[in-house]
C-alpha cells in the first residue's frame, strides 16, 4: 500500500519534470535568436524529457514486455536525436542559413579550408588566437567526413 | 492519484506545443520550421506517455515508436534536401 503511494509519487514527479523541460524548451524556441540556439533548446526534452515520461510508464506499468518496449524506444531516440541535431546543424552551416558573424568561434572553416590539402596550413593564423592549441587537431577532422563531403568542400572552396 | 499533477503537465505540454506551433508559423527559415516540427513531435510522444499513466493502459507504445521514427526521418531528409537545394 505505501510502495504504491511512493510509486505514484514518483510517477508524478517524473511526469512533471518532463512536462517542465518540453515548456522549457518550448520558451527556448521562441526566446533565441538563431536556429542552432532554438536547437540547442529544443534537443533537451528529445532524450531527457522523454526518459522522464519514459521512467513514469515504467512505473505504473512494471511488466517485462512493457519495460523492453520502453527500453528500445529510449535507445532508439538516444541514437536517433543526435543524429537529426547534426544534420539540421550541418545543412543550416552549409546553406549559410547560420550567419557567420553570430558563432564566437567557427572551428569548422578552419576544417573545411584545411581539408584539400591535409597538411596543418592554417597554422599560420591559429597563432593569434590563444585557445587553437587546446583544441583537436585540424587535420583529423577532415579525415573522418572526407568521402563525403569533398564535393560539398569543392563547392565551399569556389563560392568563397 | 492527484488530479492536478495532469492537469499541471498538459498545461506545461499544451505550452510548449503551442510555441513550437508559433515557431513553425513564423520561422524565418526551413530549418527553424523543421527544428520546431520535431519539438511538436516530442512533445506528442510526451502527451502521449502522459495519457497512458492516466489511463493505466500501453497500448499506445506502438504510437510512439512510430512517431519517434518519423520525426528522425523527417528531419534527416529535410536538412539532405535543404543541403541538396542551396548547392545548385
Amino acid at each position: 500500500m505505501t510502495l504504491d503511494t511512493i510509486l505514484d509519487v514518483l510517477t508524478g514527479a517524473f511526469l512533471l519534470l518532463g512536462g517542465f523541460l518540453s515548456a522549457a524548451a518550448g520558451v527556448g524556441l521562441l526566446r533565441f535568436p538563431d536556429a542552432i540556439a532554438r536547437l540547442h533548446a529544443t534537443t533537451k526534452p528529445q532524450i531527457l524529457g522523454l526518459t522522464f515520461v519514459l521512467l513514469a510508464i515504467a512505473l505504473q506499468n512494471h511488466q517485462l514486455s512493457t519495460i523492453l518496449l520502453l527500453l528500445f524506444l529510449l535507445v532508439f531516440q538516444m541514437i536517433t536525436a543526435p543524429v537529426s541535431a547534426h544534420m539540421i546543424a550541418r545543412a543550416g552551416y552549409r546553406g549559410g542559413i547560420i550567419a557567420p558573424n553570430s558563432l564566437l568561434v567557427d572551428e569548422l572553416e578552419r576544417a573545411i579550408d584545411a581539408a584539400p590539402e591535409f597538411d596543418n596550413a592554417d597554422g599560420a593564423e591559429a597563432d593569434d588566437i590563444s585557445w587553437a592549441e587546446t583544441t583537436a587537431q585540424p587535420t583529423s577532422v577532415p579525415n573522418a567526413n572526407e568521402p563525403l563531403d569533398a564535393e560539398d568542400e569543392r563547392q565551399q572552396n569556389a563560392s568563397n | 492519484m492527484n488530479e492536478w499533477v495532469f492537469i499541471a503537465v498538459g498545461l506545461m505540454l499544451l505550452v510548449a506545443a503551442l510555441l513550437a506551433l508559433y515557431r513553425i508559423i513564423r520561422g524565418p527559415s526551413i530549418l527553424d520550421r523543421m527544428i520546431a516540427s520535431d519539438m511538436l513531435l516530442t512533445t506528442i510522444i510526451c502527451a502521449l506517455g502522459a495519457e497512458m499513466v492516466y489511463n493505466g493502459h500501453t497500448r499506445s507504445l506502438p504510437a510512439m515508436l512510430v512517431l519517434a521514427t518519423t520525426a528522425f526521418l523527417g528531419s534527416v531528409v529535410v536538412a539532405r534536401y535543404v543541403s541538396r537545394r542551396t548547392k545548385s
